[in-house]
C-alpha cells in the first residue's frame, strides 16, 4: 500500500494538479466574497482599503435576516421530516418487492428528480396559487417536497437492499410482527441511510433556489431567495452588504455540513464503503 | 372464506400483498404534487391567452428565433458542463478510493462547494473572475495577459459556476459508486494476470458504467435548469439566455401562464430526450450486484 502511494506516476501528478487548481480557484471564489464582506471600500486594488464589520449589521437589518433565517430553518426542517416519513416506506417496498407495475411506479418517482425544477415548478406554482398555498410557508414546503421525496427514495433504496432479507425472515420466525421488524430490526440498521438522506435533503432544501423562488411570498423567502433578490437589485444596496449576507448563508451551510459529516461519510452516499483491508 | 384466502394467496405470489400499502403515501403525494400540476400545465399550454388554436403557444415559441434559440443555448452550456464534470470525476475518484491519510478531510472539503449554492457561487465568481478580481490580477502580475480577460457576464461565467457546483456532486457520486465495487474482484483479475489498464477496462469500468450514467443524468439536470447563475454571472439577454429564463419571463414578467407552461413543456421534452438516450444506453449495461456488501 505505502509503496504504491510513493510511486507517483505522471497521471497521478496531473490529477493532483487538477484537484489543486480546482481548490485554489474555489478558495479564490469564496475568499473574495469573504474579504469583500469585511472590506470598507474595494475598487481596483488587491485588498480593500480598510476593514470593518459594519456590513454584517447592515445586512442583518436591511434584509430582515432573522425572519429569513427562521423561515429557512422551519421550511427545511418540515421538508426533511415529511419527505423521510413519506419516502422511506416507499423505498422499502421498492427495494424488497416485485409487483406488477413496479417499473412504472419507480419511473414516476424518478421523474421529479430527472426534470429540471423550473419545468414542473411553473405549473406547480400555478396550481399552488390556485389553491392558495403559494406565497406562504406551506407552498414553499409543498413545492420543495416534490424533489425531496424521490430523493429520499433514491438514496434509501441501496441502503435497504444491503440489509439481508434473511435477518427480517429470522425475526419473523422468532415471532416479531411487522411493527417490531420495522422498529427493532430495520430502523437501527437503516440509521446511516436515514441520516444520510435526511441530511442531503436538508442541504438541498436550504440551497434550493428555483422552487422556493417560484412559490415564496414576501414573508416566506428563504435565505437563497433573499440573496438572489438582493443581488439582482444590485446598485441599490452596497455590494458589501450583499457579500455579508452571502457569507452568512455559507456559514449556515457549513454548520449544517459539519453536523452532517459527523453522521455521514460523504463517500457512503450511494453505497456502503468496503475499504480495502490493511 | 377459503376462496378469498386463495385469491389473496395468488396475488401475494405475484408480489401484491399488504406491504404495498407502504407505497400509498408516496404515490398519492407524487400524483397530487407532480402528475396533477404537470397535466394541468400541459392542458393550460393548449389554451393560449390570445386564442389562435390549441398549438398557438408552441407555434409562437418555434417561430420566434429569439425564443427558439434558447434550446440550443441551454444544451450548449449544460451538455459540456455535465460531461466534463463526470469525466473529470472518474480519474480523481479512481485515485482516491482506498485508504490514505487525509482522505476524510479531502472529501469533506469537496462537499463544501455543493453547499455554496448557485447564488453564492455567482457572487464569488463576479468578485473573483471580474476585470479587477484576483484571477485577472494574478495573470497580469505574471504577465500572461496584458488586459483583463472577460470571464463573467458571458458564457464562461455560467460554465464555471456549473463546474464549481456540479463537479463535487459528480465526484462524490462516482466515488461512492466506485467504493461499492468489491475490490476483491479487481484483485482476482490481478492474480489472473490482468494489467492495470485491463483491470480498469474489463472489471471496473463495466461495473461503474451504470453509476456513471446516473451521475451524468443528475449533473445534467442540475446544469440544464441553470437559472440564477445564467442571470447573475451570464449574459441573460444574449449568449446565456437559457430556456428556463424564457419560461420565467413568460410567467412572471408577461403573466402569460399558458405560454410559460408551453415553454416549460418544451423544456421538459428536450431534457427527457437526453435522459432517454442515456437511459437507453444504460439499460444495455450490466446492472446488479457490484459485490459491495458492507
Amino acid at each position: 500500500m505505502s509503496t504504491r502511494a510513493l510511486k507517483a506516476t505522471p497521471t497521478a501528478w496531473l490529477i493532483w494538479a487538477v484537484v489543486v487548481f480546482f481548490f485554489v480557484n474555489l478558495a479564490g471564489v469564496v475568499g473574495s466574497v469573504l474579504v469583500s464582506s469585511f472590506g470598507r471600500r474595494w475598487f481596483d486594488t488587491w485588498v480593500p482599503d480598510g476593514f470593518t464589520t459594519q456590513w454584517y449589521g447592515d445586512a442583518w437589518h436591511e434584509f430582515g435576516l432573522l425572519q429569513v433565517i427562521s423561515v429557512t430553518l422551519i421550511a427545511s426542517g418540515l421538508v426533511v421530516v415529511l419527505s423521510v416519513l413519506v419516502g422511506a416506506p416507499a423505498a422499502y417496498v421498492l427495494a424488497r418487492q416485485d409487483f406488477p407495475g413496479k417499473r412504472l411506479v419507480y419511473l414516476t418517482f424518478l421523474l421529479p428528480i430527472l426534470m429540471p425544477p423550473i419545468t414542473y415548478g411553473i405549473p406547480l406554482a400555478t396550481v399552488l396559487y390556485k389553491f392558495g398555498f403559494a406565497g406562504h410557508l406551506s407552498g414553499v414546503v409543498l413545492a420543495n417536497l416534490v424533489p425531496s421525496v424521490p430523493f429520499v427514495i433514491l438514496t434509501m433504496t441501496p441502503f435497504i437492499e444491503q440489509v439481508d432479507p434473511k435477518i427480517e425472515s429470522a425475526a419473523r420466525m422468532l415471532g416479531a410482527n411487522t411493527r417490531a421488524v420495522f422498529l427493532r430490526i430495520l430502523a437501527p440498521l437503516l440509521v446511516p441511510g436515514l441520516l444520510a438522506s435526511a441530511i442531503l435533503v436538508l442541504v438541498r432544501t436550504v440551497g434550493m433556489f428555483e422552487l422556493t423562488f417560484l412559490t415564496a411570498g414576501p414573508d416566506s423567502q428563504t435565505l437563497v431567495v433573499a440573496l438572489y433578490y438582493s443581488m439582482s437589485a444590485a446598485g441599490i444596496r452596497a455590494q458589501q452588504s450583499v457579500d455579508a449576507m452571502a457569507v452568512m448563508y455559507t456559514a449556515m451551510m457549513l454548520v449544517l455540513l459539519v453536523v452532517a459529516l459527523r453522521f455521514v461519510n460523504p463517500t457512503q452516499l450511494v453505497a456502503r464503503v468496503k475499504e480495502e483491508p490493511e | 372464506m377459503s376462496q378469498t384466502a386463495s385469491w389473496q394467496h395468488r396475488l401475494a405470489e405475484r408480489g401484491v400483498d399488504r406491504r404495498l400499502w407502504l407505497l400509498l403515501p408516496a404515490t398519492v403525494f407524487v400524483l397530487l404534487l407532480f402528475i396533477y400540476p404537470f397535466l394541468y400545465g400541459l392542458s393550460l399550454s393548449f389554451q393560449p391567452l390570445k386564442g389562435g388554436g390549441a398549438l398557438a403557444n408552441y407555434q409562437k415559441f418555434f417561430n420566434d428565433a429569439y425564443q427558439r434559440d434558447t434550446i440550443a443555448t441551454t444544451l450548449k452550456i449544460a451538455l459540456p458542463a455535465a460531461l466534463l464534470n463526470v469525466l473529470a470525476a472518474v480519474p480523481i475518484a479512481f485515485r482516491m478510493r482506498g485508504r490514505f491519510r487525509g482522505k476524510r478531510l479531502l472529501t469533506t472539503v469537496l462537499v463544501v462547494p455543493i453547499t455554496l449554492g448557485t447564488v453564492l457561487t455567482a457572487q464569488g465568481l463576479l468578485n473573483y473572475l471580474g476585470p479587477t478580481g484576483w484571477f485577472n490580477r494574478i495573470l497580469m502580475a505574471v504577465h500572461l495577459i496584458d488586459d483583463p480577460i472577460r470571464l463573467t457576464n458571458n458564457y464562461w461565467g455560467v460554465f464555471f459556476s456549473l463546474i464549481i457546483t456540479g463537479f463535487p456532486f459528480a465526484f462524490l457520486l462516482v466515488l461512492s459508486y466506485l467504493s461499492g465495487i468489491d475490490p476483491t474482484l479487481e484483485r482476482a483479475a490481478a492474480t489472473l494476470g490482468a494489467s492495470r489498464a485491463q483491470r480498469f477496462r474489463r472489471i471496473t469500468l463495466p461495473l461503474l458504467a451504470p453509476g456513471l450514467a446516473t451521475t451524468f443524468l443528475l449533473t445534467f439536470v442540475l446544469a440544464f435548469s441553470v437559472f440564477p447563475s445564467a442571470v447573475l454571472v451570464g449574459n441573460p439577454a444574449g449568449s446565456t439566455r437559457v430556456i428556463s429564463l424564457a419560461a420565467y419571463q413568460a410567467a412572471y414578467e408577461q403573466y402569460d401562464y399558458a405560454y410559460a407552461s408551453a415553454i416549460a413543456m418544451i423544456m421538459g421534452v428536450v431534457e427527457l430526450v437526453v435522459v432517454a438516450i442515456v437511459l437507453l444506453w444504460r439499460s444495455r449495461l450490466y446492472t446488479g450486484s457490484t459485490g459491495g456488501k458492507g
